[in-house]
């Protein structure tokens, strides 16, 4: 039977110096934030990362493994500022791609059907194309409209975080919204997937859930089981995001401001080391949806 | 007396929430968004009222006929009669224009230019950062936009141009020769001070209407560009009872009243 489970260090390993790496989820909900703290624990460097980014953007730059960054937003939803974020930015220490939330998931479906660019009005008369050097097209039909031609954006590595997989990649995801999980995945060259639950067959197991399958599993490279692997983000059904964590988080941007003086307190030597440190994947399950 | 003392005690806060409402009056079937809680009220209202056939989300990925109030609530207070998550927002509701947000940048520019991206420094290492240009440049090229700022100053209504483009607006150079632009429809600017539009010369702003007691000179002195008159400035109504019992419902923890410094009356003393 095909068997696709990895370690995170192994999945972590296939990640190298340079490459362009996805981050599914948006702002504060369905982070992979097990893998992105593994991540943070490797000597990985000079990534190009693309998200709708959260506290795992934060954190990597704040750890300097960012070169580039590709972005429409970053923030925490009840914390607009991403403080981590924000310091980053503000030292010049990141190259910038900035995009608009539609053109973004566009360039993400470029990049899943191969295609050079894809056209769009968006970023017309605003200052998106002139800084991000994006470009424009001109149909060659009678109405030979100018457009923006979004580039796609190919990804080396997609990391997402799901409801559940099998073994061989069979994932379902769940919750009231997928954002654009499934454009990371197809756009990546390798996709891995952590999930709350996994199981060896997904058909002796959820067979009734079959719809939740939300891409197939020829998008999955690997899979490891990281219950509470979301954390400090959203995970709905399972969990909300937990806001007492993400105002410790962001109250360290200010005191005492260093990075390294308090990685391990938010990322810890290892994830079971972290997950003792918030009190056990239990207390993860526990956290209350949010309410909007 | 009852009537005037209902008048003392309107704040302006509600008086904002309720002219906001009308930007939303005839839309069509069209999504309401109101990001924060006088636009998301304003929208509510408007639902409530005069416009029943506008749609709206829970504020997460469900849509609702029955607005969602505000503030700490049960979980489960939410009756879902659609769905329309982030998933398939832009296919859904953005790009093809089938809908109306009212939104706080932090910047705009006499052109309807908005910015809440970042302010100072250069693209690679801005002064000051903000959010990110989020959705805005999509939205103001494929739907129709309002405003609502809690404080009129130079700071947001700002001379020039705003540091950052983030929503297109009705500057001519900015206009790329073959692009098509129909869909920009900014619409109305809600303040603490008065009512605007967009209905000067070449779709310069300009006063609709003034809040009870200010002044179009008091207005031009907050604004960092030139503004237009209308025709007939009025004095922005006050809401009426009904009006005042929904905003009421839809907030029920009285978060309105921590919008405005000082929480000021809407007829001033």
């Amino acid at each position: 039977m095909l068997d696709k489970r990895m370690s995170a260090a192994e999945i972590v390993a296939q990640i190298k110096d340079g490459m362009t790496v996805g981050i599914a989820g948006w702002g504060p909900r369905r982070k992979p934030m097990a893998l992105v703290r593994e991540l943070l624990r490797s000597d990985v460097k000079d990534l190009t990362v693309v998200a709708y980014g959260g506290a795992d953007v934060g954190m990597l730059c704040a750890a300097g493994k960012v070169r580039k960054l590709v972005f429409a937003f970053v923030s925490l939803d009840a914390i607009p500022l991403e403080p981590w974020f924000r310091k980053s930015r503000e030292s010049g220490a990141l190259e910038v791609l900035e995009l608009d939330e539609g053109m973004f998931q566009w360039g993400l479906k470029a990049a899943a059907f191969g295609l050079p660019f894809l056209p769009t009005r968006v970023g017309l008369g605003t200052d998106l194309a002139a800084l991000g050097g994006l470009k424009t097209v001109q149909s060659p039909y009678d109405d030979g409209e100018t457009l923006i031609a979004m580039p796609a954006l190919k990804l080396d590595v997609a990391l997402l975080h799901v409801n559940r997989s099998d073994w061989r990649g069979n994932v379902q995801v769940f919750g009231p919204d997928s954002y654009y999980d499934e454009w990371f995945a197809k756009a990546a060259a390798k996709t891995f997937v952590s999930c709350e639950e996994l199981v060896d067959r997904m058909e002796d197991h959820y067979p009734e859930q079959a719809q939740d399958n939300l891409f197939e599993r020829c998008f999955v490279s690997g899979v490891i089981e990281m219950p509470g692997g979301a954390h400090p983000s959203s995970m709905p059904p399972h969990y909300g995001w937990d806001m007492k964590a993400f105002k410790a988080y962001a109250a360290a941007a200010k005191d005492p401001g260093d990075w390294a003086a308090v990685q391990d307190r938010f990322v810890g030597v290892n994830e079971a080391d972290y997950l003792n440190s918030i009190g056990g994947k239990e207390a993860v399950a526990a956290l209350p949806l949010p309410i909007f | 007396m009852t009537q005037v003392t209902t008048i003392n005690t309107i704040t302006l806060a509600e008086l904002c929430i309720f002219a906001a409402s009308e930007a939303f009056r005839g839309n069509g079937e069209v999504i309401a968004t109101g990001v924060g809680p006088v636009p998301r009220l304003a929208a509510g209202l408007a639902k409530l009222t005069h416009s029943p056939e506008l749609m709206m989300t829970d504020g997460e990925a469900y849509l609702v006929e029955q607005p969602v109030p505000i503030g700490p609530r049960a979980y489960d207070d939410r009756k879902p009669a659609g769905y329309l998550p982030f998933s398939r927002f832009f296919d859904s509701a953005v790009w093809t224009g089938r809908r109306h947000a009212m939104v706080t940048p932090t910047q705009l520019d006499r052109f309807g230019q908005i910015n809440l991206s970042y302010m100072g420094g250069t693209y690679r290492q801005p002064k000051t950062q903000m959010l990110g240009v989020r959705g805005f440049p999509g939205n103001t090229i494929y739907h129709a936009n309002s405003f609502f700022f809690p404080a009129h100053g130079p700071r947001v209504f700002v001379p020039g141009e705003v540091d950052m483009i983030s929503g297109v607006g009705y500057n001519p150079a900015k206009r790329v020769a073959g692009g098509n632009y129909s869909g920009v429809d900014l619409k109305s600017i809600v303040t603490n001070l008065c009512v605007m539009d967009f209905g000067g010369t070449d779709n310069a702003i300009r006063v609709v209407s003034l809040h009870p007691g200010v002044t179009f000179e008091e207005v031009q002195e907050a604004t960092g560009f030139a503004l237009e008159k209308a025709p007939e400035i009025t004095v922005t109504p006050l809401p009426g009872a009904e009006a005042l019992a929904v905003i009421a419902a839809l907030d029920p923890h009285d978060i309105r009243a921590t919008v405005i410094k000082d929480n000021p009356p809407a007829v001033r003393a």
